[in-house]
């Protein structure tokens, strides 16, 4: 029973991976221009999985950043990670120990937070972690590959890798904005407020870490108030 | 930085990191039961993941048209399938053959 979830997860970790290693591969050629290695690097993205985080990590090891500098960035351009554990905390099966919870928070990324949203009923975290064997290693291999052999791959084929994330991501938020109305408007209107904030003027200024948050809690918060969620018997 | 610098940042970072993705996890292990706060979870992916998703697609690959043209095909595949797989691979097939074309 647990098998088939693992590897079905396994099977949707596949585009998680591509897309990763296309954006891994830019990450490893940026560590490398500031004179991390690849051991360095690996161990950055296997620890961190996190696109911007570790762009800025890069940006600050490239600077010879202090301890509070570090911790103070890392933890607000990462805050968005603390709502999708919080929605996951919800979603997650009752009955799952503790140490499996705090396995499912390292995987607690964009891609990995979005199909674990996205499957039906309570999450089983085994469905995650299989996504995530798959797709961290595609996460790893693309940063070690920036890092050793920068200019192996054609740009139009990490332009096409790169989409595979946006692809995902609307196979989640699509489906149920076709079933329902107010889904459709909420997707809508999210993506407007996302326009509009990062094309007038003050508000573009706004680093994306906070815009994302910004936005989820208003607009999330406002569909929560306008259609609160059925109470189940 | 020197490697032991570069190690001892990085392992910070991994710290931090880690404890903004593990607290929630382990604060709220019953259910909440505000209703509020509980619709609010439930929209927050659906919300979180369609800002992340635009305007940035459009910038995502070597031409605004061609990450036009994978944001209209992901749409499609979408409604269509809405397989996670399918419609990813359908997205960078798009834009692969559209960025043949107009670059």
């Amino acid at each position: 029973m647990n098998g088939r979830l693992f590897r079905r997860g396994l099977r949707d970790g596949v585009p998680i991976a591509l897309g990763y290693m296309a954006v891994a591969f830019t990450l490893g050629i940026a560590a490398e221009n500031i004179g991390m290695d690849a051991l360095q690097s690996f161990y950055m993205s296997f620890g961190m999985l996190a696109s911007a985080g570790e762009y800025a990590a890069i940006l600050l090891i490239g600077s010879a950043a202090g301890v509070l500098e570090i911790i103070v960035t890392t933890f607000i351009i990462n805050l968005r990670y603390f709502l999708m554990s919080c929605s996951l905390s919800q979603k997650i099966k009752k009955d799952v120990p503790i140490w499996k919870r705090m396995l499912l928070a390292w995987f607690v990324t964009d891609e990995l937070f979005g199909i674990s949203s996205a499957v039906e009923g309570d999450l089983d975290p085994v469905y995650t972690y299989g996504a995530a064997i798959v797709a961290v290693a595609g996460w790893c291999a693309g940063t070690v590959l920036g890092v050793v052999a920068g200019d192996i791959l054609p740009p139009s084929l990490s332009s096409a890798m790169g989409v595979s994330l946006y692809g995902m991501f609307l196979a989640i938020i699509i489906p149920p904005a076709g079933k329902s109305r107010f889904m459709a408007g909420l997707i809508v209107t999210a993506m407007a407020a996302s326009f509009l904030f990062t094309r007038m003027p003050v508000l573009s200024e706004i680093p994306e870490g906070f815009r994302i948050i910004i936005l989820t809690v208003l607009i999330a918060g406002a569909a929560a108030f306008i259609k609160p969620i059925e109470e189940e018997a | 930085m020197h490697g032991k610098q570069v190690y001892g940042a990085l392992t910070i970072m991994i710290l931090t990191i880690y404890a903004i993705r593990v607290t929630p996890l382990l604060i709220f292990r019953k259910e909440i039961k505000n209703r509020w706060i509980r619709s609010f979870l439930y929209y927050v992916p659906y919300v979180t993941l369609a800002v992340m998703t635009f305007p940035a697609i459009l910038g995502a690959t070597s031409s605004v048209w061609s990450g036009m043209i994978a944001l209209v095909v992901g749409i499609l595949a979408a409604l269509i399938s809405g397989d996670l797989f399918t419609v990813a691979i359908c997205a960078c097939v798009a834009v692969f053959l559209s960025e043949m074309i107009i670059l």
